[in-house]
């Protein structure tokens, strides 16, 4: 009887096994030993299949002093900055705005929101067709009057970023405002109640008490967010294929183009390896915060 | 104490029952201001969008993006369905459209089956390690894929599948396994214990209790799941163009190839049509599902 169970027991451990295979097979080959795989060749001089000669830092130093790498890390920094800092200010603007028990609140939500079910790829196109100089808001503005008038951000070294920016934040805001309209009605109704009471104004109860009490949305928004931009690739390259020459670069795209286009693997496992370790500058410290915090407080 | 002042306060600041609110109050214009501007922001594309895909060239050139067609024409749709080129094929973008629906599906159905058997088996059935297995990959999640795409690209070759349809859905199915895994964890963990455990002491196993009790209990999130991997799956541009080959390509990447092509005569009505196209999939999703939707992102969003 003892012994049956025992077989029995064993036999539903083993379906429960069976089922996360596909997980362990995942984790094991694809993440750990993938990014593992990576990494180490990043040390060889493969070219256009993988080859086990090491050299060192050798594809680091290249890296770093290629100039198309260097725009596209200053690009990205620029970009991400820009799109934290925006988006996570009009998502809590929008939330604010939203949560004020307005009419047709399903409405706004759901317009600001559809793009986000859309692709970058669409977003790209899209918004280069609006920015077209020839046709779009350029050419709008002067067949007005103002004969002289200039915003022609996709084909201007120095404004392409911003013209991507305006995409990205279409593309993404109506997301982090759903984050956090969710996070400020997470919020207990008695705090409102005792604001009220205390004779706190609104703006000032939403600047000194909810804003900190919101502190893990705004935490999880900004991993979120960060992890999205570091990826970025397809607006890029639907929007403005990396130009005007290589103004909007971004490492994603010099990845690609190093494995499959240029067939310099080392120089893509070396780039994609940096990808990563921006990563984990952003994530080893939420990690820390989140779940290493919880067990020592 | 506390309650008393509260209570007192309130009935002298504020009667009960909803205070009348005048309509245009300087804090109503602001908020309704604010939410109509950004309203016209989110909306402009869309405008625009449908606006050029139904002028004719002629009318392009002459007038503005964003004025209505004087004359509707419906040939740019027509044309980015069945004539647009890419490279020496001008069979349009109903290819990409096709090809989309085959990854799709298969896609959708292999990544939500094994995720939401993996959530189970992680919730009822933990072993020995799988919450460890389960933390690694949920940070797999946040890898960036430009790590993993040349390892996926030799396993796949020595699979015999790289630049297959199967290929891409196996890479799909991989990359959805986290976020999906954690859906449904998440969900099944909300389920009571007891029903679980009745159904064992009546001698149910692991496949049935998923199969008969588990499943039909939670078709909400599995609604959720799909929801999420149509419009992920749907909108992938890069694992399409690293692991299928151009006559496989699924519409997103074809659609690039159409518009951002350097030869010929730019259409911008057939491009905006083509885009449009594309767009409509995970568009109609997105309102037809409305709020679960919303639920779908969120859950997408607050990993851990």
């Amino acid at each position: 009887m003892a012994e049956a169970r025992r077989v029995n027991r064993m036999w539903r451990n083993m379906n429960a096994k069976i089922a996360a295979i596909p997980m362990v097979l995942t984790t094991l080959v694809v993440f750990v030993g993938g990014t593992f795989w990576t990494v180490l060749y990043s040390f060889t001089d493969s070219k256009l299949l993988p080859r086990e000669r090491f050299i060192g830092f050798d594809q680091y130093e290249r890296l770093w002093s290629n100039s198309r790498w260097l725009t596209s890390i200053e690009n990205l920094m620029i970009y991400g900055v820009l799109s934290l800092v925006f988006t996570i200010s009009i998502g809590f603007l929008l939330a604010v705005a939203m949560d004020q028990k307005i009419r047709y609140e399903d409405t706004f939500r759901t317009i600001m929101l559809y793009p986000f079910a859309l692709s970058f790829i669409v977003t790209g196109l899209v918004w280069q067709w609006i920015l077209n100089p020839e046709f779009g808001i350029q050419s709008i503005v002067r067949s007005l009057g103002w004969e002289t008038f200039t915003f022609n951000p996709l084909n201007d070294p120095k404004l392409v970023l911003y013209g991507l920016l305006i995409a990205g934040l279409w593309q993404g805001t109506g997301f982090v405002m759903c984050l956090m309209l969710a996070g400020l009605r997470g919020i207990d109704e008695d705090i409102w109640k005792a604001a009220r009471v205390d004779g706190i104004p609104t703006w000032k109860t939403y600047l000194l008490i909810i804003l900190p009490m919101m502190r893990p949305v705004f935490i999880t928004t900004l991993v979120i967010v960060a992890a999205g931009i570091i990826k970025l690739y397809d607006l890029v390259v639907a929007q403005t294929s990396g130009g005007p020459g290589t103004a909007s670069q971004v490492p994603a795209m010099y990845v690609y183009d190093y494995m499959f286009q240029a067939q310099n693997l080392g120089q893509g496992f070396a780039a994609s390896t940096m990808m990563l370790l921006t990563v984990l500058i952003v994530l080893i410290p939420w990690a820390y915060l989140e779940f290493g915090g919880k067990k020592h407080g | 104490m506390v309650d008393a002042t509260a209570v007192l306060t309130r009935t002298d600041a504020e009667p009960r029952g909803t205070k009348p609110k005048r309509a245009l109050s300087g804090r109503n214009i602001m908020i309704y201001g604010t939410l109509f501007v950004f309203s016209l922001y989110y909306l402009l594309p869309l405008w625009v969008m449908v606006m050029t895909s139904l002028k004719g060239m002629p009318e392009i050139r002459m007038g503005n993006i964003f004025a209505p067609p004087v004359e509707i024409t419906f040939e740019p749709w027509v044309k980015a369905w069945s004539q647009a080129c890419t490279g020496l094929n001008c069979d349009g973008l109903s290819r990409g459209f096709w090809n989309s629906v085959r990854i799709l599906i298969p896609s959708v159905i292999l990544s939500i089956v094994v995720a939401s058997v993996n959530g189970y088996a992680l919730t009822f059935w933990k072993f020995k390690g799988s919450d460890i297995f389960f933390t690694i990959l949920i940070f797999g999640a946040f890898i960036p894929y430009q790590v993993m795409l040349y390892p996926i690209v030799i396993l796949l070759r020595e699979m015999g599948l790289y630049g297959s349809l199967w290929g891409l859905v196996l890479v799909h199915t991989i990359f959805g396994m986290p976020i999906l895994t954690l859906l449904f964890r998440n969900y099944f963990s909300t389920i009571p214990e007891e029903l679980f455990k009745a159904a064992r002491v009546d001698g149910a196993g692991f496949w049935s209790i998923y199969a008969k009790i588990l499943m039909p209990m939670s078709l909400p999130i599995f609604v959720v799941a799909i929801i999420l991997q149509v419009t992920g799956i749907w909108n992938d541009f890069l694992f399409g163009v690293v692991y299928t080959k151009p006559d496989l390509y699924p519409m997103t990447v074809q659609l690039n190839n159409i518009v951002n092509s350097v030869q010929g005569v730019k259409e911008y009505n057939v491009n905006m049509a083509a885009t449009l196209l594309t767009g409509l999939v995970p568009l109609f999703i997105y309102f037809v599902s409305g709020k679960l939707f919303v639920r779908g992102i969120a859950a997408g969003a607050v990993k851990g």
